[in-house]
């Protein structure tokens, strides 16, 4: 962690004592009243000019959320209202948001955001009605004639400084709509005020930067197709030096059956890297006829984090590589919101993908039904299919020296319900599992607090404060059964999760599932196992079961 | 942002790693070695330079796992070793620290 950023004690006690949750607190003044103050920590760094450029976006230009002048443009009041006025007309999700709400507070204490600052802008009823006051008070009659009486507000710069500050604090991660009894989610809230400040220019590198590169490459790192190349192919040597087989990815291979998408994490950052070698592994042992596409070669898409429009042309490249390379059905591996794109929005915006079949494991003949639309398998339904055929030839107490515990990933669990194939296969080929508090996982899991694109490095107070209540979850089941590794499905995770248990609970690693999976499995014409895919070296699994009591 | 030496103005990112990866030159990556409290030397200079080398044929910082298997080779260590030898030579990690020396932009994404 850089200089600068709080000491994991002092952030404790600030929120224990400071949260208005925790502390037990109670605002002198109303939310309205209170000043928003940008200090570094608390944003991430604005796009930078020429990423703007390239992607066409209104505004380009130099700033920071620190100066006084942001240097929007001119209209920009226009520009808002307008834009406001004619989603309000066409989504029709939008306008039901803003008039539905009956301010119960079932959701206030259930973000991580307002957990770990205790920020009352961080209640997920308070981030809407950011929104949800200016349009009262620009666009309904009660609200412009009696302004503040029925909580409208005009619209100002202040109010769009806001707007970055809480839009880019939520991680659209949907835990507070699971208990909001009319459904509200506040994930397409925060998506449509992301959406309103890029005509204005306002948003922030980190996202924008993979998106330019992932139209450019077909990644978000902007990795290019001879070095796709050369990394896979050097995480092929590795798993050749730990389990003495040679691992066959194909490139680009016209006429495979299966193509497989997984986030270009997954090949380029530790720990993602060694679920690579576990995915590798499996497709081996399988005989899977699959291949890997070095120009859609990312399955999150960024651009579910800045427009429509953009996350349908990320969305729709994975599609077009399919039909191009004339492949049946699509894998995708182990990524958070690249499934919230293909499961809630893919057909609507680019399906439906009848150029495809409708997915059929080649191994079991297990058709995938629930794909029928997307053609797409996520690639734990697609192991705990072969795991319940018994294809699979494996040895758990290769993970012996794992205890693991399970982090439902937030997409995945709360947008397409994927619950129990994660768990069918860790129970499989782990011998030692525990759950973390009931209220903190499956679809009330607790978002790891860097999601939607804010895991950059100059976000890491408020990242960590996010992170605080999942941690504080794996810390009950670290101190309670001796956990010391968080499994989970997601690219964005493992970098999070990593530096949030760095930080928070730092005996506790962070890993794919099927990174665990490729542990286990016994290869054919393999050496003896001494070593983990991390090149830990593995003691005397063989002796025992390795089970608790 | 930006930072003086011998006259030329250098542009950088909020984080001080260089813009224009062209710009760079021996003298500016002793400067930038100052500003993060590296002394360097030749051991330093193996790793900036296959950096650089990586960085012209693939358009992209290597990662860290192959920037270790590069230097266990180079001076025939176990990578574990040499993953403790990068570390040493560069405190705040060999990927952000060493990568701004060697005038490489940050990496962005599910990094």
């Amino acid at each position: 962690m850089a200089d600068g950023n709080p000491k994991k004690a002092d952030l404790a006690k600030s929120i224990e004592t400071e949260s208005l949750f925790l502390g037990g607190i109670k605002p002198d003044k109303e939310w309205t009243e209170l000043p928003v103050e940008f200090k570094p920590g608390n944003f991430n760094y604005p796009t930078k000019p020429d990423i703007i450029e390239k992607l066409g976006f209104p505004n380009p230009r130099k700033w920071t959320p620190l100066d006084e002048d942001w240097k929007l443009p001119e209209n920009w009041k226009e520009i808002i209202l307008q834009a406001l006025k004619d989603r309000l007309e066409k989504n029709r999700a939008l306008k039901l948001f803003m008039d539905t709400c009956v301010r119960c507070g079932a959701c206030a204490d259930k973000c991580h955001f307002f957990l770990g600052s205790g920020d009352p802008k961080n209640m997920p009823v308070i981030r809407a009605e950011l929104l949800r006051s200016v349009y009262r008070g620009e666009f309904t009659r009660a609200g412009k004639i009696l302004g503040k009486m029925v909580g409208g507000r005009k619209l100002t710069k202040e109010v769009i400084k806001e707007w970055f500050m809480y839009f880019y604090q939520c991680t659209e991660c949907r835990r507070c709509s699971v208990f909001c009894p009319y459904g509200i989610d506040t994930a397409e809230i925060t998506m449509l005020g992301r959406e309103l400040l890029h005509l204005l220019g306002v948003n922030i590198n980190w996202i924008l930067e993979p998106v330019v590169n992932c139209d450019r490459t077909g990644n978000h790192l902007g990795i290019e197709p001879h070095t796709f190349k050369q990394v896979v192919e050097s995480l092929v040597d590795d798993v050749k030096e730990i389990t003495g087989v040679k691992v066959n990815p194909t490139f680009n291979r016209k006429g495979a059956e299966i193509l497989f998408i997984t986030p270009s994490g997954d090949v380029f950052a530790d720990p993602g890297i060694y679920t690579m070698m576990g995915y590798m592994l499996l497709f081996e042992h399988i005989g899977l006829d699959y291949t890997i596409s070095t120009y859609s070669s990312e399955g999150g898409n960024f651009g579910s984090f800045t427009t429509p429009e953009m996350m349908k042309k990320l969305n729709a490249k994975m599609y077009m590589e399919a039909e191009r390379l004339g492949v049946k059905w699509i894998l995708g591996g182990e990524c958070g919101h690249m499934w919230r794109v293909v499961h809630q929005y893919m057909n609507t915006m680019n399906g439906p993908a009848d150029f495809l079949e409708v997915p059929v494991s080649p191994i079991t003949g297990t058709p995938f039904s629930n794909a029928k639309s997307t053609k797409m398998v996520h690639i734990a339904e697609f192991t705990a299919d072969l795991l319940k055929n018994e294809k699979l030839k494996f040895d758990a107490r290769r993970n012996n020296h794992i205890r693991t515990t399970f982090h439902d990933s937030c997409n995945p669990a709360r947008a397409m319900g994927l619950l129990e194939e994660p768990r069918y296969i860790l129970k499989r080929v782990v011998n030692n599992f525990h759950e973390m508090p009931e209220n903190t996982i499956r679809e009330k899991t607790f978002c790891c607090g860097s999601g939607s694109g804010l895991n950059t490095g100059e976000y890491m107070e408020t990242r960590m404060r996010g992170g605080f209540a999942r941690a504080n979850a794996v810390q009950h089941v670290h101190d309670k059964h001796d956990v010391n590794t968080l499994t989970t499905i997601c690219a964005i995770d493992r970098v999070t999760l990593k530096a949030a248990m760095d930080y928070w609970v730092p005996d506790v690693q962070v890993a794919g599932l099927h990174e665990l999976v490729g542990n286990a499995l016994i290869m054919e014409g393999e050496s003896e196992r001494t070593e983990d895919l991390r090149e830990d070296e593995l003691e005397d699994f063989e002796q025992g079961e390795g089970k608790d009591e | 942002m930006t930072f003086e030496m011998n006259g030329t103005t250098y542009e950088t990112d909020e984080d001080g790693y260089l813009l224009d990866l062209d710009v760079w030159t021996t003298d500016v990556a002793n400067h930038l070695a100052k500003i993060e409290e590296v002394e360097l030397s030749e051991k330093h200079w193996d790793v900036i330079n296959f950096l650089r080398d990586y960085y012209k044929e693939y358009q992209i910082a290597p990662m860290v796992k192959i920037l270790i298997k590069e230097m266990a080779t180079k001076n025939e260590m176990q990578k574990k070793e040499a993953s403790k030898y990068l570390y040493e030579l560069f405190p705040n990690g060999p990927a952000i620290q060493a990568c701004k020396i060697a005038g490489l932009p940050k990496p962005t994404g599910c990094v």
